[in-house]
């Protein structure tokens, strides 16, 4: 028996910016999401929780084109209104439509500077060729210009604009968090997917994450979805919770109504001991990777 | 007496205990190993003269000199390594400050560029020859390979291919081989033609293979590099096959009134391969310092991010094959034209290595590298036949240039003169943060 929740009021909007429905990967005998759906409205700050193993980066894997799901749809809309599969294109081209990603473990250009990295996201979108290139085309310096103005606004925005020079890997991790958050920004994302960007981060870190992640939401307009295992973070950010357990939404909406759901509690602390023996007649629950 | 031998037990146990007596023991016999495999061959009659006649001649002295010199050397390192190292910063800091500069930068590459146009003029033909066939085309072969390998982090193995590719469609179009053009040009006329097919073979090549990462690039393209060897020496109707192709004109331009012929003089062709190496390396340059240069990094140092951050890796890649193929297709159309005799043996898998052997000797990923280290791999042996030190013999060159490699990957992994970002990621790496090199296998998961 599957639960389904979704949001009603997305519904009732109509404005959604991402809309995954009755998705079901498997990998070999191992279901990683078992029949999700779920959407976003445009504008939202929306997180998903779940213990680990609870499909979490597997749902933005698929969101992202880095996996295909063997069963349902994901629809992206872009501001112009335009609907989009998202499943079977490639993870850039899924970039290209507005949507980007951080990871869980940050990923950056190691050997580049800050600098470079986030002009790499910018450039993404650029047309320059390799001819361009080799003649300094008025075009490509034009272009080279403006991503050069872009990369000092963003590092401006994430607050890492005196450390432009710097190499990524020479960031403190939460200067490295920041770091992608920017290069993601630079694609000019209208959906931003961050996966844990407060994990292994100290608490300092932790509070000027949370405020960047609001004002990416509040002053860029972008909407967030959001993986995340700090409770208080997410808490205190997210408009609207969903919550994963073994590759189902178990629970989904506002953070206090999440916060005292008998599932939820069931799923992070564990089944009460007196109704263990009850639930001994239920099927087991699929094992996940 | 019993004194005495108890003490120089002792002192052989302290000797057979300590690791820098080991490192000599193995410095010297790699070298008496070295002695014996450059040393005279044996033969039916007497085989034992390979060795009696490398270790029973007074040369084996020089080897165990060179292996107690290396030994030392190991030892100034270890010890005084870090003084060096301090002192050799304090000695650059100047230039390293200066030389970012392009006002420093400038004038420097004028006057280098200046120094290769009047180089060739007071040298005798036999070096004039090796200028431009052993050294002028390698440096134009490892600058292209460079985009390749250094630049988009590529293992390609089958780099000759192209070179053939090059060669053979000279050859078809100045009407040398069994098939016949539509119309003959000249060899000066089948430059872009030559540029263009090996281009189009590097992204029918490039296209499906390149989805494969690492380990299973190198292996398809080393099969396309001996695939092309094979069809050359076969397709007789079509190449000439074995034989060869024989008579392949010489360059000549016959335009706006100036009539020049290339004929046999080295001269001409140096000043071509010199023009096509300068072009290429502004080319290069400002291709690396663009957005493409910095896909190209991207992808080198994660894919998974790269693709992630909106970049077509499959395009990019293709793109590096195409211009790697594409200088490689110049460099063959002008062995062709100047050899004028093309045979499928000249594009052997050993090319291909020594090609790559080039770009890593030189550093991966720098241009500078590439031009020196080409230039100075292909001198070294040159220099060596004429003048042979140590009882240099041809047919060793292949042990050296290994033992070298070998020797270059232990102290200095980043090559001759490396690129900052190469610099970057090897020391990265050495500090376990990301891996050197995209060629190094699958990424890992992704969580």
């Amino acid at each position: 028996m599957t639960t389904v929740l979704e949001s009603q009021s997305a519904k009732a909007t109509g404005d959604i910016v991402v809309d995954v429905d009755d998705v079901t990967l498997r990998f070999g005998g191992v279901t990683s999401l078992n029949r999700v759906s779920l959407n976003q409205v445009r504008g939202e700050l929306l997180s998903v929780i779940g213990p680990n193993g609870a499909g979490k980066t597997s749902l933005f894997n698929c969101l992202t084109g880095v996996y295909h799901p063997q069963e349902g749809s994901i629809t992206f809309t872009g501001a112009d209104g335009k609907s989009t599969a998202i499943i079977g294109r490639k993870p850039h081209l899924v970039n290209r439509l507005g949507i980007a990603r951080t990871f869980q473990t940050s990923r950056l250009f190691n050997a580049l500077t800050t600098f470079e990295n986030v002009k790499i996201g910018i450039e993404s979108r650029q047309h320059t060729g390799p001819v361009g290139a080799a003649l300094r085309l008025p075009r490509t310096r034009r272009e080279e210009r403006e991503s050069d103005a872009r990369a000092f606004e963003l590092l401006e925005f994430v607050g890492l604009r005196d450390r432009a020079n710097d190499l990524a890997s020479s960031l403190p991790y939460g200067g490295r968090r920041r770091l992608e958050i920017a290069r993601a920004l630079g694609t000019s994302p209208q959906l931003l997917l961050l996966d844990e960007p407060a994990a292994g981060t100290n608490q300092t870190e932790k509070d000027e994450l949370a405020a960047l992640v609001l004002r990416v939401n509040e002053e860029l307009g972008i909407s967030v979805l959001l993986i995340e295992h700090d409770m208080r973070l997410v808490m205190a950010v997210a408009q609207r919770i969903i919550v994963l357990n073994f590759g189902r939404i178990i629970a989904s909406g506002t953070p206090a109504a999440v916060q005292s759901d008998p599932a939820v509690i069931e799923a992070y602390l564990g089944v009460p001991a007196q109704d263990v023996e009850a639930a001994d007649d239920a099927p087991p629950a699929e094992n996940e990777s | 007496m019993t004194v005495s031998t108890q003490s120089a037990n002792r002192l052989l146990k302290s000797i057979w205990q300590n690791n820098e007596a080991h490192r000599l023991f193995g410095f010297v016999l790699g070298f008496l190993v070295l002695a014996v495999m450059t040393g005279p061959a044996g033969s039916i009659t007497a085989p034992l003269s390979g060795i009696t006649g490398s270790l029973g001649h007074p040369r084996v002295f020089v080897f165990i000199a060179l292996g107690v010199g290396f030994w030392l050397l190991g030892l100034v390192r270890l010890r005084y390594g870090g003084r060096i190292k301090s002192a050799n910063d304090r000695v650059l800091a100047l230039p390293r400050r200066l030389l970012p500069d392009w006002r420093v930068r400038t004038p420097i590459y004028l006057a280098l560029l200046a120094g290769a146009i009047v180089l060739p003029l007071n040298l005798n033909a036999f070096w004039q020859e090796v200028l431009v066939d052993q050294i002028g085309l390698y440096v134009l072969l490892a600058l292209g390979l460079n985009v390749v390998v250094g630049f988009a982090g590529l293992l390609d193995l089958g780099y000759v291919a192209f070179f053939a590719i090059g060669a053979y469609s000279t050859a078809y179009w100045t009407g040398t081989l069994p098939v016949h053009p539509p119309f003959h040009i000249n060899p000066f006329w089948t430059i872009p033609f030559a540029i263009a097919s090996a281009m189009i073979a590097g992204v029918i090549l490039g296209a499906p293979t390149l989805r494969l990462r690492g380990d299973y690039l190198a292996i398809v393209t080393l099969g396309f590099g001996e695939i092309i060897e094979i069809v050359a020496n076969n397709l007789s109707g079509i190449t000439g096959g074995p034989q060869g192709v024989v008579g392949i004109p010489h360059p000549s331009i016959n335009i706006f009134g100036i009539h020049y012929n290339f004929l046999l003089n080295e001269i001409p062709y140096y000043y071509l391969v010199l023009a096509f190496v300068v072009i290429v390396l502004i080319a290069f340059h400002f291709i690396e310092n663009s957005r493409v240069g910095r896909a190209w990094t991207a992808i080198r140092e994660d894919e998974v991010a790269a693709e992630s951050s909106g970049i077509n890796v499959l395009k990019y890649k293709v793109m590096a094959f195409a211009i790697g193929a594409s200088t490689s297709g110049f460099a063959g159309m002008l062995f062709a034209s100047k050899v004028s005799f093309l045979e499928p043996g000249d594009f052997t898998v050993q090319f291909s290595i020594l090609i790559l052997v080039l770009v890593i000797f030189g550093g991966m990923g720098s241009l500078l590298g590439a031009v020196v280290g080409a230039a100075f791999l292909q001198w070294v042996p040159w220099y060596e036949r004429v003048h042979p030190l140590f009882g240099f013999q041809d047919q060793d060159l292949y042990i050296y240039l290994g033992a070298l490699l070998i020797v270059m990957m232990i102290f200095r992994p980043e090559g001759l003169i490396p690129s900052r970002r190469r610099r970057r990621e090897i020391g990265l790496a050495e500090h376990g943060v990301g891996s050197a090199d995209a060629m190094s296998g699958p990424q890992g998961p992704l969580t």
